[in-house]
């Protein structure tokens, strides 16, 4: 079963003329890593709010077409139903934390689930530890800094154990090493859950393609709330370089889009360094 | 034109223990444009709090042009000093874009006409136009941070703080709003940027002042401490993009325009014929 099935799927906010979403046609399988880019305003942050069921049921407007998330219909299905199985992180921790300690905020989801308490215990621990905030989880979230908040939120979604996991812009608020370890968190997080046969899918909305670069299987490129590209990670960022949507392309790659054809270059170059070492020893036969 | 100084300040909120901020001292200036860097958590929008009044020194001063900010009103430092919110939702609360802007102007003394003109020009500066008449909390995420900024800059304060402007940003946006930053610099009022864009930070700011921890670690030419490996490390940061191409190559004094780098690039690496 495929984790996410939208067909023909079209939005509309309520008291908006424009529609945000248009003719969406997008399956994700199961185990993929998704990257879903584009423009600022472009509707990528209105498709995650469709995933989760957070449109059409908290959000009025007009929803068409179909969209379905691991089979069960967003349209029917109750927002705490789809919870189960998908758990995103939001843009705004602010919008996530609201009790008065980190452990309170990570325990709340398995607790409505009614799981026991040692359970709970279990998953807030390994909750904790996969952000690295430990030391943390007696504080009050209002005492925290921006990015320590995106931590805990973070840590209170993965407490629920998702089957896909939605990130929308994680690293917006924390510093570059911050990021650099959770995206890798992240994925170890893949990977380790991937080995056990907890296979778990995981979404990502971000305007930092730099640092996700390596873990992606795919590129979803977003415009005016259509679907423009859609593949292999390289190709998509390269077909966005020469039609010249607006995406942070990693500066890297901008060079090497540019140079690659004129230097007869055959790889693409993962640092700097490797760059420079090819367009000064490895380009000779094309030019 | 502003000047701001910062004397052995000591910061402590209410019910910490612990102080947010240790000894620190820095003058900054009419047309300076400064990076305030470091990890999460070392005090960077702490201190910017301290900068414009929102927060008063536990111990120390921030004076702004020889005055106190203890003896300052709120308002009347933000006529001269902006600050811009990293979250742009705790800075909203008209219904309606062109209301968010005319909020400031408006108590500040323009008169409904050149608020009107004002009102005009930022929106387009920003491309936020089509969204005039749009509720403020309905705009998307890179929306709402454009309209942020563009709601204090209008009234055109002497020195301007933003707190992470780049966040949500496509790339269009970013050079979009590099380029709002750079003419203010050099209109010579002063910019000063938190953010954990590195890139950005160099391609706006020559001095950065670097924060861990709640003392400062480093002040001076963004350029020499962002070549510090050490440094780099020690605060979190990442080296800018730039500047490890300049290392690589041996090159200096590039820009962040991809077609000249590149162009560059095949011209000193000979075996790349265009």
């Amino acid at each position: 079963m495929a984790a996410v099935e939208l067909r023909k799927l079209c939005f509309r906010y309520a008291g908006s003329e424009k529609q945000a979403l248009t003719d969406i046609d997008l399956t994700i399988e199961e185990g993929e890593s998704v990257l879903i880019t584009g423009p600022s305003g472009c509707g990528k942050s209105t498709l995650v709010r469709v995933l989760m069921g957070l449109i059409p049921h908290s959000y009025p407007g007009e929803l068409e077409g179909e969209a379905y998330v691991f089979g069960m219909n967003v349209k029917n299905t109750p927002v705490s139903r789809i919870a189960t199985r998908c758990g995103m992180v939001f843009q705004n921790p602010d919008n996530q934390l609201f009790t008065f300690s980190v452990e309170d905020d990570v325990a709340f989801g398995p607790e409505n689930l009614a799981l026991p308490p040692d359970e709970i215990g279990r998953r807030v621990d390994e909750a904790l530890r996969l952000v690295g905030i430990e030391h943390l989880r007696h504080f009050s979230p209002n005492n925290l800094s921006g990015g320590e908040q995106q931590k805990a939120a973070i840590a209170s979604i993965l407490s629920m154990r998702p089957s896909l996991l939605i990130f929308d812009e994680p690293t917006s608020m924390l510093d570059p090493s911050s990021s650099a370890s959770l995206i890798q968190r992240i994925f170890e997080l893949k990977r380790s859950l991937d080995e056990t046969g907890r296979s778990i899918t995981v979404v990502i909305v971000e305007h930092r393609i730099d640092l996700l670069l390596k873990h992606l299987s795919r590129i979803i490129v977003v415009s005016e709330g259509r679907v423009i590209l859609d593949g292999d990670p390289l190709r998509v960022l390269e077909e966005s370089f020469r039609k010249r949507v607006p995406i942070n392309i990693p500066p890297l790659l901008q060079i090497y889009f540019r140079v690659k054809d004129k230097c007869g270059l055959k790889t693409t170059p993962a640092t700097v360094k490797e760059l420079v070492s090819m367009l000064g020893g490895g380009a000779s036969s094309n030019g | 034109m502003v000047k701001i100084d910062v004397e052995n300040l000591y910061f402590r909120y209410p019910e910490a223990s612990d102080y947010a901020l240790r000894n620190i001292s820095f003058r900054i200036v009419e047309g300076e444009s400064v990076a305030i860097l470091g990890e999460n958590g070392a005090g960077k929008t702490t201190l910017a709090k301290n900068l414009n009044g929102l927060l008063k020194p536990t111990e120390g001063s921030v004076k702004i042009d020889g005055v106190d900010t203890r003896s300052l009103s709120v308002a009347r430092i933000a006529r001269k000093i902006g600050f811009v919110n990293h979250n742009p939702e705790h800075q909203f609360f008209s219904e309606k874009v062109e209301e968010e802007v005319r909020f400031g102007l408006r108590n500040f003394g323009f008169s409904e006409e050149a608020a009107d003109k004002t009102i005009r020009e930022i929106l387009s500066v920003f491309g936020l136009e089509e969204y005039r008449g749009k509720n403020p909390f309905q705009l998307s995420g890179g929306e709402k941070k454009r309209l942020a900024i563009a709601s204090i800059m209008a009234w055109r304060p002497e020195a301007l703080i933003v707190d992470e402007p780049t966040i949500g940003m496509d790339y269009a946006q970013k050079l979009n709003i590099r380029r709002v930053l750079r003419s203010i610099v050099s209109e010579g009022r002063c910019v000063i940027v938190i953010t954990h864009d590195v890139d950005f930070a160099a391609s706006i700011c020559e001095r950065a002042i670097i924060l861990s921890r709640g003392e400062v670690i480093g002040d001076g030419r963004l350029r020499d401490l962002l070549s510090d490996d050490r440094l780099v490390e020690k605060a979190s940061l990442r080296k800018p993009f730039l500047i490890e191409l300049e290392e690589e190559t041996g090159l200096n004094g590039l820009e962040e325009d991809f077609d000249t780098i590149s162009s560059i690039l095949m011209e000193v690496f000979q075996k790349c014929r265009s």
